[in-house]
């Protein structure tokens, strides 16, 4: 206890003496205009877009993935795979340039031009219709398909898990009941499967907020680590602003585990420690030919 | 699929269209493993036919076959006519769509060993979900509906109480319930009392007799030897893959005249 104090009170001190920590100054410069704009566009709506995005495209492909076409397996599967084997900050780096590949992106019918040279048409060209990628695949937008993309294999992975957590008898309870399988997938298994899925989406969530940080390597200036680094490199106040950043993060998730903690509660309603243990129980009983009997709540 | 004309067979003892299952010569197989070597069956409406056999004998696959949940390798089913999850073509059988497969199995219920019920929805919700969803009915007339068929299986308190709160013998009585809220014109039961404490067992099987009274078409598998001959108009004794005897059940337990019978009827009695 007492070696614990004279720590704590030795990093006290280091904080209120060093000069390099600069207090005042970060303090003046954390609140202004344009981080709180950074803190707001690049950092918590874009954790929000990217984690819709991330979570219903991996529903999707987990669905696919234990869909019993081998086809839409394979392109699951090789979807995952690429998208957790690249580092995400290499991915956001490839998606902020990805420009140089093509600086307009059209669609249309394809190899027209080929085509065409095949009738002995010069040149012809059959696009419907086309933007430059330098208005839409900069900044957010690619940020966004980078964390997106990315999130969406993870998601997939985590949902699969959940899927498959779901008791076969419930699969052939529905089927018996003449459900299709959208149904039910959609009214049976994903319901049970969430109380597996919920947390683990906390986590994933958390991540991504702190991931945003990455987008500095698109690079997407509306963003709060941008921002603030930008500040410490103009001023040469790195340190400060790197404890602002800091700060800022440990602010933001510390929200997001308080949101956690009411939405687990929520999902395990039902499915306590207690409500575990009297599941386990009868499913023993039940191994057992028995039954736990008239069970309150 | 009126095209599924049922091939006439000279001398067959009773018009299949009289029949409401009818079995032809199903075989199965998991990887190498044959558990059901040619099976037939025949089944009445307001029929009770009770599947009797030791552990391993393919009684339980062979249920599962006749509502689809189990592909079968070779041989025919048909219930009321139609042939279950095959189309036959030029003398081949294409597997059906799963859309299909799923519109057979709107009329033929199912019970199962461990009742699966849905836990995250209340008894009547989990009675009301298949006709609301898969025939699309009105919510009011679906609720009414339930309600009466939780009260004919003597849970009419217990409309909103959880799975996870009732005890076995309440959940089995709601899955009958569920299955019959699809108005099903056959119903197939898998050990409905296998997992239940044996003071729980006389409650469910109250209700299959009260439904096999009602002249529900049931095939029922159990070890329940009581039941098979109270309630049972055939009784067909299966093991290892082959239906060793059949006949009247009261006559079979009485007076087997099979070995392997006779063995397990002496186990069990």
């Amino acid at each position: 206890m007492a070696v614990l104090a004279v720590l704590a009170a030795m990093f006290i001190h280091l904080l209120v003496t060093n000069e390099a920590f600069n207090w005042s100054f970060m303090v003046d410069r954390m609140f202004r205009p344009p981080i709180i704009e950074g803190l707001l566009r690049g950092t918590v709506l874009m954790t929000v877009t990217a984690m819709v995005i991330g979570v219903t495209l991996g529903v999707v492909i987990a669905v696919m993935r234990l869909s019993e076409n081998p086809i839409l397996r394979g392109v699951a599967w090789l979807y995952t795979w690429f998208f957790r084997a690249v580092p995400r900050l290499v991915l956001l780096a490839v998606f902020g340039n990805i420009g140089i590949l093509w600086s307009r992106i059209e669609f249309g019918v394809p190899f027209d031009t080929q085509l065409g040279q095949l009738f002995g048409i010069d040149n012809l060209q059959l696009r419907l219709f086309g933007f430059s990628s330098r208005d839409i695949l900069t900044g957010f937008m690619a940020g966004l398909l980078g964390l997106a993309l990315s999130e969406a294999a993870y998601m997939a992975e985590i949902v699969r898990a959940g899927i498959q957590s779901v008791d076969q008898g419930q699969t052939e309870a529905a089927q018996a009941l003449g459900m299709s399988r959208g149904q039910l997938l959609r009214r049976v298994v994903l319901p049970q499967a969430m109380r597996v899925i919920i947390p683990p989406t906390g986590n994933e969530t958390i991540a991504m907020l702190k991931d945003t940080s990455l987008l500095l390597y698109v690079p997407v200036s509306v963003e709060l680590f941008f921002q603030l680094d930008a500040v410490g490199k103009r001023t040469f106040q790195i340190f400060p602003m790197y404890v602002a950043a800091c700060l800022w993060y440990l602010f933001l998730t510390s929200i997001l585990l308080v949101g956690q903690y009411f939405l687990e509660r929520h999902f395990g309603k039902g499915y306590g420690t207690a409500g575990r243990a009297r599941l386990r129980l009868r499913g023993m009983a039940a191994e057992a030919g028995g039954n736990p009997g008239e069970v309150k709540p | 699929m009126t095209e599924l004309a049922i091939p006439g067979q000279a001398g067959a003892p009773a018009a299949e269209s009289d029949l409401m299952v009818r079995a032809e010569q199903v075989h199965k197989s998991f990887g190498s493993i044959e558990v059901l070597k040619g099976i037939d069956l025949e089944v009445r409406p307001g029929e009770v036919a009770c599947l009797l056999g030791p552990s391993g004998s393919g009684k339980s696959t062979f249920l599962r076959c006749i509502n689809h949940l189990e592909k079968i390798n070779a041989g025919r089913i048909w219930v009321d006519g139609e042939l279950i999850g095959y189309r036959e073509r030029g003398g081949k059988l294409h597997e059906m769509r799963e859309k299909e497969v799923a519109a057979q199995r709107r009329s033929i219920g199912m019970v199962f060993q461990r009742f699966n019920l849905f836990p995250h929805k209340t008894a009547l919700e989990n009675v009301t979900e298949a006709p609301l969803l898969v025939r699309k009915e009105k919510r009011a007339e679906v609720r009414d509906r339930a309600a009466a068929l939780l009260e004919r299986v003597g849970l009419g308190d217990r409309l909103h109480s959880y799975p996870s709160q009732l005890s076995g013998g309440q959940q089995q009585r709601v899955a009958i319930a569920r299955a019959l809220a699809m108005q099903p014109k056959l119903m197939l039961f898998d050990e409905p009392t296998s997992a239940l404490d044996p003071e729980l067992v006389g409650e469910v099987l109250d209700v299959m007799k009260d439904l096999a009274r009602d002249g529900m078409t049931m095939i029922v598998v159990t070890h329940e030897i009581g039941f098979a001959r109270e309630v049972g108009d055939s009784l067909v004794f299966m093991d290892g893959g082959v239906v060793v005897e059949r006949g009247n059940p009261r006559e079979v337990i009485a007076d087997p005249k099979h070995e392997r019978t006779k063995a397990f009827l002496a186990k069990v009695l």
